[in-house]
């Protein structure tokens, strides 16, 4: 029983890093139908960001908002001179489009910042609670935290805010968002930015237990990706019950079958899903328009 | 989707009849962009001058002459084998493009059939003796016989749902080649022996060299014949609409599957080529990166461009090779040269470049 507790509490944990980053891939296919390949270069900048901000002297509540603006500045940066120019190209364009970015950071980041795997310290110390015999790592509690008040917080933004609204309007219809007086670039400049925001979060919050490195972001983007798809693309709801899901999944998997598949395993229930649910857990059912 | 060029139903109704006599002039075909045959292009061919300029005889040559003539601007070895690579790459490319170009179906996961491929040749031939030819056509066997049984399923799926299933698979293929070690050698790869054809044994780079080219060739002028081919035009009509496609009497299903497994397979015995050619092979053939290469070389030569993947195949191969010599900021060049080229040329080099050409000649 013990040992179930266990892996449920970590598969919590690593499922609410996946919904995080895949509420990133969510929020961005909403306004813009693009998957963002970058979204997991988001992800490893916060982190490395973190890192290097605390290393050149700053505490850690400094550092953890800052690293947090220049990831958003980031994303910013790509919609406006990477997505924005490619306005009109078709959507496989613009995925190889978020390649070339995601290739493009992490390379940067390899010249400036070097190979090396970095650790945050915990943010409220490294002693694990115990509960019912499980140890649950205090960072765990930070992470499903952080994912609480932002859904909390994107809930309120989505429905109480012009803003959110607007965004929410452009991605149900984006020519009548426009012809409501919408400005939609705008709309995708924000959806970039909040993506990046939540990405970097993702990351600076899973440095003190996995450890950060220049090319972490690329498992955990595709595993965002798959907790997007798996509770249906573009519904916020779905990647936050896509991502916990596929994290317990995980853990069960690497606990109880074999660690060396658990990646796999992951990918297997997608694959099954999929087979039986082409449009995800949550997804809304498509029908083609001629 | 609105990714996908709009078509009207008269178009289609023209693209599914089957004998239209349709060869396209010369550079509209080097260039088609999945339009069907244009109803400008469609003239019955009255000159050998015409035949010879056609994509599927002149392009075929002029291929065949680059080929012929590249190796005397090859000066050692290394350059021989990122040519060897170049082909075996393009060989994917090019069968990866029927499927993404065509028929407008993504796979971000193909580099798992060019691995397994790989790892068929490599492990029949090292563990169990199997003759090195035996060994690439079970596996490209394999390889079709899996890629017919993920795609009903799989094909079912549309747009990024897709992407993840392929992408999916890709990963599960990769993860299987990495842990089964006392098979695959895992993460350190394996080696493989010489391909033995009858009495002879193919070794050096220059021997694959002319293998992976001539193979090239072949799978270039294959894969123009099957696009204007019967399948090739069914392949552009449910690109078009799914649904209008079926109504036209298509048989949407019966033609995604087998372009699905005829580019896996094409991509099953560039990897058998590939293994024998580098006498190694490593689960990062089979990797999410590697899949995702394939697929960043069709779209940046161009979607629905034969030779596009040809030339997307060359200029990536080639590409970090040439930006090894500035080392370090290979990656950041990369990624900055695929941002630019995808801005400046949404419809990948070849047709944005044939299409400044005709504009030019007139």
């Amino acid at each position: 029983m013990a040992e179930f507790l266990q892996f449920l509490l970590s598969g919590i944990t690593v499922g609410a890093i996946y919904a995080l980053v895949g509420l990133g891939f969510s929020i961005i296919y909403n306004a813009s139908h693009v998957i963002n390949f970058a979204q997991g270069e988001f992800v490893m900048l916060g982190g490395m960001g973190t890192v290097f901000l605390m290393a050149a002297g700053l505490p850690l509540f400094v550092a953890v908002p800052l690293a947090v603006c220049i990831v958003v500045a980031v994303g910013l940066i790509l919609e406006k001179f990477a997505v924005e120019p490619a306005r009109d190209a078709t959507v496989v364009t613009l995925i190889i489009i978020t390649i070339g970015a995601s290739i493009f950071i992490r390379g940067a980041v390899e010249v400036t910042l070097g190979k090396d795997f970095h650790r945050l310290p915990g943010f409220s110390g490294d002693a694990p609670i115990m509960i019912g015999g499980a140890a649950l790592q205090q960072q765990s509690l930070w992470i499903i935290g952080a994912l609480v008040v932002v859904v909390a917080g994107l809930k309120w933004f989505f429905e109480h805010t012009r803003l959110g609204k607007a965004v929410l309007a452009t991605s149900h219809n984006r020519i009548a968002a426009q012809l409501v007086g919408i400005e939609v670039r705008t709309i995708l400049l924000v959806s970039f930015g909040l993506a990046a925001g939540l990405g970097a979060l993702a990351g600076i919050l899973t440095a003190p237990i996995t450890l950060t490195k220049y090319d972490i972001g690329i498992m955990l983007g595709l595993k965002g990706f798959a907790a997007a798809i798996l509770g249906g693309l573009g519904s916020s709801f779905g990647a936050v019950a896509g991502g916990i899901v596929l994290g317990v999944i995980e853990a069960m998997a690497a606990g109880y079958v074999s660690s060396a598949y658990k990646d796999a395993v992951a990918f297997v229930i997608i694959l099954g899903v999929l087979f039986f649910m082409p449009s995800g857990l949550f997804g809304a059912k498509g029908a083609e328009r001629v | 989707m609105g990714d996908r060029a709009q078509k009207s139903p008269f178009n289609l109704s023209v693209a599914g009849k089957g004998h239209g006599g349709s060869k396209d002039a010369p550079l509209a075909s080097f260039a088609s962009t999945g339009e069907g045959p244009g109803q400008d292009d469609i003239r019955p061919v009255r000159t050998v001058g015409a035949w010879l300029f056609s994509a599927r005889t002149g392009g075929v040559l002029l291929l065949a002459a680059i080929v012929a003539i590249l190796p005397l601007f090859l000066p050692n070895n290394f350059y021989f084998d990122v040519a060897i690579k170049t082909a075996l790459h393009a060989i994917v490319c090019v069968g990866l493009n029927l499927l993404i170009g065509y028929a407008g179906q993504i796979s971000l996961g193909h580099a798992g059939f060019f691995a397994l491929g790989g790892y068929a040749s490599a492990i029949l031939t090292a563990r169990f003796g199997w003759p090195g030819l035996v060994a690439m056509l079970a596996g490209a066997v394999g390889v079709g016989v899996l890629a017919f049984l993920v795609a009903r399923p799989i094909l079912r799926l549309k747009g990024h749902y897709l992407a993840m299933a392929t992408l999916g698979l890709g990963i599960i293929i990769s993860i299987i080649i990495n842990r089964e070690i006392p098979l695959t050698g895992g993460p350190d790869g394996m080696s493989v022996p010489a391909l033995w054809v009858g009495p002879w044994r193919l070794t050096g780079a220059v021997t694959w060299y002319w293998i992976s080219g001539i193979v090239l060739v072949l799978a270039v002028w294959l894969a123009l014949n099957l696009v204007e081919s019967p399948m090739g035009r069914a392949l552009r009509a449910l690109h078009g609409s799914e649904v209008a496609a079926e109504t036209t009497g298509i048989d949407v299903t019966r033609y995604k599957v087998l372009v699905f497994v005829v580019s896996a397979v094409f991509a099953s015995i560039a990897g058998s080529l590939f293994a024998h050619a580098e006498r190694f092979v490593t689960p990062v053939e089979a990797g999410f990166l590697r899949s995702i290469e394939f697929v960043t070389m069709v779209v940046l030569g161009g979607m629905a461009s034969i030779f596009g993947s040809v030339v997307g195949a060359a200029i990536l191969t080639a590409l970090p090779q040439v930006l090894a010599a500035v080392h370090d900021f290979k990656h950041l060049a990369l990624g900055a040269i695929l941002i630019a080229v995808m801005i400046f040329m949404p419809k990948g080099l070849v047709p944005t470049l044939a299409a400044l050409w005709r504009r030019r000649v007139g």
